[in-house]
């Protein structure tokens, strides 16, 4: 009898650990089967590479959204990962117990902080600065980079720090025996040995910053059009999805899950990535 | 207690006189913390002040109507969105790192083929879920807009964090507890639920707070799998939506900032909460 239950429990958790398999398969499934088709009448090379999105006259191009996407991450990182990199050797070499207690916390409750909450800050604190010191709407690119800079942070800082903690105390202080200030140490001897699992960080944030959607809607302007500068508007692969999948029907529609399985397959690669560097780093 | 060394500027002085590189570099450092953390609270503080004037009795009517924008229906459905979403993900998550720690043979192909899919479930961006939800139980299963389709996508993406923390609370366990538990002659299952559960769920639980945090702060899966009906739900079949998706509609219409500070003011309470309490959980955790 208690053979009987083991066997039957051991077989109830093995399928509990295949639902994780079995939900990858099905996203893959259901976005390739209702996007490739709409991929492939509208041409793979007009749909990707085409600069006029304008479903009314049934063009569907979504190569302004594919560089606004990136535009708008490699700002986010531009901002984010310096500041962040820079506070996570803050936690780690120079931190008192004291404020560590405080800083943590504090670094934790921005990882939690609701993504249409940082919309909100930015749309009604962000955007008035831009505006008034740039000109313009306001809602442009610079705009999102900061923006998704400060979302990123979280991910880059907790990561880069227990990467940083985990370089060997002795890289250190040999650094300092041979005469090196406390920076020099740090910079020139922790940093590099802490670089893979930095580099990690950076591209789970990089992961993170493409995906973002709700804040992104409200503070980047969402025109349709290719980039024209940094104070100007732009509209991202996650805006474009949230903002017309309401009420858009037939090859519309189609057409906005095909752009939802062009950024699954950047979020694949930049995952993939990810993996390889996690491993190089261990 | 050792006393600590008190600041002295003129030791401070020697040491980077004549490394101005150096002290550069500490100013940015310093510069870069404060800004950081400087961030977090002109957040919270200009949430605050500028949303507490307009948390009004009537934001808080049973009834939606367009008069009074009330979000209670709005915290309802997010109670219901936290425990149905609960309900599918924290068992099935359970068991599966139960499967992972206690029986899978470390190393074998299975467990590297879950390890790799609940690390690419932890990267899909939530508007892509949004979008499979929509496909899969909006349009194919004809759920229509309801509250269960957004919770089954909500249970999915919560689910690796899940796996892992349960996975990190059971890997704490000390072996001795298992070895000790089958040597007095007890049965796998017993040793997993009796003893091993019980240690771990602490653990699990700063996980599943974790989680209630994602399912609060969510708003892009919701959208497409929920809908936006500002009424409390009757049925698992009716649309809701969220507290996050009620600010999201507040802002897209454009009449209710004021309604929308008042929202934001509730989710970053809520969300400060959320992150205080599973900070207490692992800090026990982490003084036992």
């Amino acid at each position: 009898m208690r053979k009987y239950s083991e066997n039957i429990m051991k077989a109830v958790f093995l399928t509990a650990a295949c639902v994780s398999i079995i939900a990858v398969i099905l996203i893959c499934v259901f976005l390739f089967a209702s996007g490739v088709p709409a991929i492939k009448e509208i041409g793979a090379a007009d749909f990707l590479f085409g600069t006029a999105w304008k479903p009314g006259q049934d063009l569907y191009g979504i190569f302004p959204m594919i560089i606004g996407s990136v535009y708008v991450t490699a700002g986010a990182v531009i901002v984010g990962v310096p500041i962040g990199l820079l506070c996570a050797v803050f936690m780690a070499r120079y931190c008192p117990k004291g404020l560590y207690r405080i800083l943590k916390p504090a670094v934790d409750l921005l990882a939690g902080i609701p993504s249409i909450v940082y919309g909100f800050f930015g749309l009604m604190v962000i955007v008035p600065m831009v505006q008034d010191t740039l000109g313009g709407s306001g809602k442009c690119l610079l705009t999102s980079a900061v923006l998704l800079g400060i979302m990123i942070l979280p991910t880059i800082i907790s990561v880069s720090e227990s990467n940083i903690r985990a370089v060997p105390e002795y890289y250190y202080e040999g650094s300092l025996a041979l005469g090196a200030t406390r920076e020099r140490s740090i910079f020139r001897a922790v940093l590099p040995a802490a670089k893979m699992g930095i580099l990690a960080g950076i591209i789970l944030g990089i992961g993170r910053a493409i995906g973002e959607t709700m804040a992104v809607v409200m503070v980047c302007g969402n025109q349709a059009i290719m980039p024209q500068g940094i104070t100007m508007g732009v509209r991202t692969l996650t805006a474009n999805i949230v903002l017309e999948m309401g009420y858009a029907s037939g090859l519309h529609r189609e057409a906005l899950i095909a752009t939802a399985v062009v950024l699954f397959v950047f979020i694949l690669i930049i995952n993939l990535s990810f993996t390889a560097l996690k491993r190089r780093a261990d | 207690m050792k006393k600590r060394k008190k600041f002295d500027f003129g030791e401070f002085w020697n040491m980077y006189r004549r490394k101005p590189g150096s002290l550069a570099v500490l100013i940015l450092v310093l510069l870069s913390a404060a800004a950081t953390v400087g961030v977090l609270f002109s957040l919270i503080i200009y949430i605050l002040v500028n949303g507490i004037s307009h948390l009004k009795p009537e934001l808080f009517a049973w009834e939606f109507n367009t008069d009074n924008m009330s979000m209670m229906p709005a915290i309802v459905s997010t109670v219901y969105m936290i425990v149905l979403s609960l309900l599918m993900a924290v068992p099935v998550g359970i068991f599966s790192a139960i499967y992972l720690v206690e029986y899978a043979r470390r190393g074998s192909r299975l467990v590297k083929v879950i390890r790799t899919t609940t690390e690419t479930l932890q990267g899909i961006p939530s508007i892509v879920y949004g979008l499979f939800g929509y496909i899969l139980f909006v349009i194919t299963l004809g759920w229509s807009y309801s509250l269960i389709a957004g919770a089954v996508t909500l249970a999915i993406m919560i689910l690796p964090l899940i796996i892992r923390t349960t996975e990190e609370a059971l890997m704490s366990v000390p072996d001795s507890y298992r070895e000790g538990s089958f040597g007095l002659g007890a049965g796998k299952l017993y040793t997993v639920f009796k003893l091993i559960l019980p240690c771990a769920v602490p653990g699990i639980l700063a996980g599943v707070i974790l989680a209630i945090g994602r399912i609060v702060g969510e708003s892009a899966a919701l959208i497409f799998t929920a809908g936006t009906v500002a009424q409390v739900p009757s049925s698992l079949f009716d649309s809701a939506r969220t507290l996050s998706v009620h600010m999201y509609a507040l802002l897209s219409e454009g009449l209710y900032t004021d309604e929308a500070y008042a929202t934001a003011v509730v989710l970053l309470v809520l969300v400060i909460i959320i992150n205080a309490l599973s900070g207490m959980i692992a800090k026990k955790l982490a003084t036992r």
